[in-house]
């Protein structure tokens, strides 16, 4: 599934509540700027004294913690904001006046390098009528007011564009109202800007401030029409980074950085193999070690695996380094359990043969196994995509704090709600009882929707009667991960006596992320093949798609795109494979095969159901004219039919994915040494209606770097159930000096709904820099990375 | 009792002294903007400068450190606005943030080293600086910009 909201509701999950009903609300608070010390100086913060200060209404808005110290101004300017007392309008959980006349907007999704808290409340304020250079923004902390906010699926702007503007636009007619009051105007005429209501006719205007106290004791409507999108006047603009300063200053805070008096370090060994147990534990050396204070042994994981720890021995120490010290000086041994015949290798030809034989068809239409056998030529081809890991630069990290029966959590999580469900089913506790403060994310990338490390630390701080922090290593992260999944897939395509191509059969074998949370169907789900293969343009007229079996082994989780990865791999190497074979340019063989201009049915694409991401049809239909558009333009900014190059080649693709349209050329040259390298790139997207162009423009440049180390460097494989790789040194990531001097970027202007804009960038970039590779060299990588791949090898 | 002089602060530490740097600063001294990301000098997130010079804090034992003179992203400059600083946020640098401090440790050092850099130099001196978010060509415009070049 697209993501995990769907994927719950298409697997029965237990966890999934009523709130995966719902899909309303925003998220994202002011971090902390932490800046204390260890020592007395340190004064936390009274959470309870500061909510009673700010009145309940206003709960969520509060900053709720943080370290003061004595030089530390913004703390300061907190607690001035605190002692103001409670804002004056406070109509929704997302907007207020304070009485500073402040508009205070609450960002509900987390932060993970998206952008979003640059970019959701800039349009809240703009509906609103509010400056955006004069706004306060505030996380907001887990809450059901808030709707789902669980940042996942490409969704903070194409699922909230509307709500929140509907939010801001209820929250703008109360103030218009107590402004038409008091001039005796028919409220119709007025408009706001920079934070006043203003009367075109009579000129006259008031400041918000000035109308709160009135407007707030009318009536909160229940809509408001929104302005038409040409009023909003920073929409699609380049918006400035908000919290630039605390980036660059060492001030944001992430998931470790949080520091509570009492608090002890955690990390953690956990079983090498999934559903693995402890066999032996002998902790006496590492009790030994100063600093330490504490061993303790974990439950064992029992399936499903879920968002629930996976066991080990816990070291509890005064810091991390004796905390990892210790857990080295732990002598154990385990019992490898079920998957510790794991094997990635093994698992490869069970793949092989798995996409070899007839599968279970989930789209069809004419006879494709007919069309291929009369075909006049046939091309086959495999695909292998390994295990790939998140790999975010911040490892996991949590912090909880048990008080009675009250709990905290700070943590770097996308899903606030489901970490304090879990924490609270894992401690008895009712969730209402447990708050999750959002820290930032240091890169998330789907890794930090799954909460098992606010999990371990919450177990932990009730063993150790004292509030714990829980810190991943890299070897943990790399190691114990919820993997992208192992894949394979077999093409083949059948081509008339003029090169047509009339029969296409793709079949496909992978572990499904349901296995996760329920029990084991061994084919993916239907969200999975929903991510281009379900929704793939296909203008031929014999198609069928299979699957083949595939148990996991390890935690399959969602990782940037999902299987959009493995589908556009294969889906698109294989359209430019087909073009070689006929001597064809690739881009013409795409056009031909994406067919004309039209939206896709059910009907035409010969399935039961079309999953659109969550979407309607009727909103964000799958159009195959913005194919054409992106590629059209992409290849016209590369220069596909003009430049002249020689010792270097281009290479194209396309995708749909997360209700955005990306095309990607690549070009490839060789270095000094003959090392082949991506030299320049070119990304042309149509994401819909765009809040904040410089963070998409910046999503794409990362997407294609992400991409690059997909393509180039990394694969996570398993022997005796266990990850072989466990740092940067042997699941390298793309560095400085690989990447392109220029990644181009071209936004296709749009008035239409908004589409996706973290996820959509990556699964072109790889099928676009291995044609480029073919291009040049005319060998074909059908197995990813390039680096393993037996025929070619880089830099 | 090691002696650590921070951003111009001195600090008496007692800690073990194979301890690494990274965690004195980050779990004894509470300068948290010194990120660990990996513990073996391979990502860079961890950048401070010893004496002026970028050293990887996470297997900078703290022995090696005692009585030099150690600055963090905190201590770059006392505003926050070291020409370095100021490039990033103008540029939009960061995306998740996570690394950048570590990344602006790396090119405060190469421009102190180095004021005219050419993209080669930046390539060769940032090496060290992983990026998961993928910002690396906003890092050598942003290092380009100060360099004026």
């Amino acid at each position: 599934m697209s993501s995990k909201t769907e994927q719950r509701a298409s697997t029965d999950l237990p966890g999934a509540g009523p709130r995966d009903a719902t899909r309303g609300g925003v998220n994202r608070a002011a971090l902390p700027r932490e800046r204390g010390r260890e020592s007395p100086l340190l004064v936390e913060v009274s959470r309870r004294g500061f909510l009673a200060g700010l009145g309940a209404a206003s709960a969520g808005l509060a900053l709720g913690w943080r370290i003061l110290d004595a030089g530390d101004a913004a703390a300061e300017a907190t607690a001035a904001t605190a002692a103001a007392g409670a804002p004056v309008f406070a109509p929704n959980p997302f907007i207020q006046i304070g009485v500073d006349g402040v508009v205070t907007i609450v960002c509900a999704r987390s932060e993970m390098g998206q952008g979003i808290r640059s970019s959701l409340p800039v349009l809240i304020a703009d509906e609103f009528g509010a400056d955006p250079a004069k706004i306060r923004v505030v996380q907001g902390d887990t809450d059901a007011k808030y709707g789902d906010q669980n940042t996942d699926g490409s969704t903070s702007i194409r699922n909230f564009f509307e709500p929140m503007r509907q939010v801001a636009a209820t929250a703008r007619a109360m103030l218009v109202a107590a402004a038409a009051a008091r001039w005796r105007v028919p409220a119709a005429r007025l408009t706001t800007r920079s934070d006043a209501v203003h009367d075109p006719r009579t000129g006259k205007s008031l400041g918000f401030a000035t109308l709160a106290a009135a407007a707030a004791a009318l009536p909160v409507p229940k809509t408001a029409a929104l302005r038409p999108q040409s009023e909003l006047t920073h929409l699609g603009t380049e918006l400035p980074l908000r919290d630039g300063a605390d980036y660059v200053t060492g001030k944001a805070a992430y998931g470790a950085d949080v520091r509570v008096p009492g608090m002890l370090t955690a990390v953690i060994a956990r079983p090498p193999a999934v559903f693995g147990k402890l066999a032996r534990l002998d902790d006496r050396r590492a009790r030994a070690v100063p600093g330490v204070r504490q061993v303790v042994p974990l439950p064992a994981l029992t399936p499903p695996a879920g968002s629930q720890p996976l066991g080990g021995v816990a070291v509890i120490a005064d810091h991390t380094y004796a905390a990892i010290r210790g857990r080295a000086a732990l002598d154990l041994a385990w019992d490898a359990g079920p998957n510790g015949d794991y094997d990635s290798q093994r698992y490869t030809d069970q793949l092989l043969a798995a996409v070899r034989a007839p599968g279970e068809t989930v789209r069809k239409v004419g006879d494709a196994d007919r069309a291929l056998a009369g075909a006049a030529r046939r091309v086959e081809a495999e695909y292998l995509v390994p295990h790939l890991t998140h790999a975010p630069m911040e490892p996991p990290a949590a912090l909880v704090k048990l008080d009675g029966d009250r709990c905290e959590v700070w943590t770097c999580t996308q899903d606030p709600q489901d970490a304090q469900e879990a924490v609270a089913k894992a401690l008895g506790l009712s969730p209402a009882r447990v708050t999750v403060h959002v820290t930032f994310l240091g890169g998330g990338f789907g890794r930090k929707s799954m909460p098992d490390y606010a999990v371990e630390a919450a177990l932990l701080a009730k063993a150790a009667g004292a509030p714990v922090r829980v810190q991943w290593t890299r070897e943990d992260e790399i190691r114990h991960g919820y993997y992208h999944t192992h894949s394979a897939q077999a093409l083949a395509a059948g081509l008339d006596a003029g090169g047509n191509v009339v029969a296409w059969r793709h079949r496909i074998a992978f572990p499904s992320i349901s296995a996760t949370f329920a029990s084991d169907k061994g084919h993916p789900s239907l969200g999975e093949l929903s991510q281009g293969i379900i929704d793939l343009p296909l203008a031929i007229p014999n198609v069928v798609i299979q699957t083949g079996p595939a148990p996991q082994h390890v935690r399959i989780g969602w990782m940037r795109s999902v299987n959009n990865v493995q589908h556009a791999f294969a889906v698109q190497s294989f359209i430019a494979e087909l073009a070689a074979a006929t001597r064809r340019d690739p881009r013409d063989m795409l056009l031909a095969i994406l067919g004309p201009g039209r939206t896709l049915t059910q009907e035409e694409q010969g399935v039961e159901k079309l999953t659109n991401y969550g979407a309607p049809l009727a909103r964000h239909p799958i159009d195959v004219a913005r194919f054409h558009r992106v590629i059209e333009r992409v290849t016209q900014a590369a220069g596909w039919d003009t430049a002249q190059r020689s010792g270097r080649a281009l290479g194209l693709a396309v995708h749909r994915s997360f209700l955005s349209y990306i095309a990607v050329v690549a070009q490839v040259g060789k270095g000094p040494r003959g090392e082949l390298r991506v030299e320049q790139a070119w990304i042309a997207a149509d994401a819909g209606t765009i809040v904040n162009a410089d963070r998409v423009r910046a999503q794409l440049e990362g997407a294609f770097v992400f991409g690059m180390t997909t393509a180039l460097h990394a694969a996570i494989t398993v022997k005796r159930g266990a990850v072989e790789q466990s740092n940067f040194r042997d699941y390298p990531l793309t560095r400085i000096g690989e990447v392109p001097r220029k990644i181009h970027v071209e936004l296709i202007a749009s008035d239409g709904p908004p589409g996706g804009v973290g996820e959509p960038g990556v699964p072109p970039v790889a099928p676009a820099i291995l044609n480029a590779v073919f291009a040049l060299t005319g060998q074909r990588v059908r197995t990813l990375p390039l680096v393993r791949a037996p025929v070619v090898s880089p830099a | 009792m090691i002696q650590l002089t921070v951003n111009g602060v001195a600090h008496e530490v007692d800690a073990d002294g194979e301890m690494p740097l990274l965690w004195a600063l980050r779990d004894l001294l509470g300068l948290t903007g010194t990120k660990y990301g990996c513990g073996e000098a391979l990502c860079g997130a961890c950048t401070v400068h010893l004496d002026g010079r970028a050293v990887r804090s996470c297997v900078t034992p703290l022995r090696r450190a005692a009585g030099r003179a150690v600055t963090t992203i905190e201590g770059l400059s006392p505003a926050g606005d070291h020409p370095v600083q100021r490039a990033w946020v103008e540029l939009g640098v960061p995306q998740c943030g996570f690394c950048q401090a570590g990344q602006i440790m790396t090119a405060a050092a190469l421009l102190a080293e180095n004021p005219h850099p050419t993209d080669d130099d930046i390539d060769h001196s940032m090496a060290g600086n992983l990026c998961r978010c993928g910002t690396y060509v906003r890092i050598r415009a942003a290092i380009r910009k100060v360099a004026g070049t």
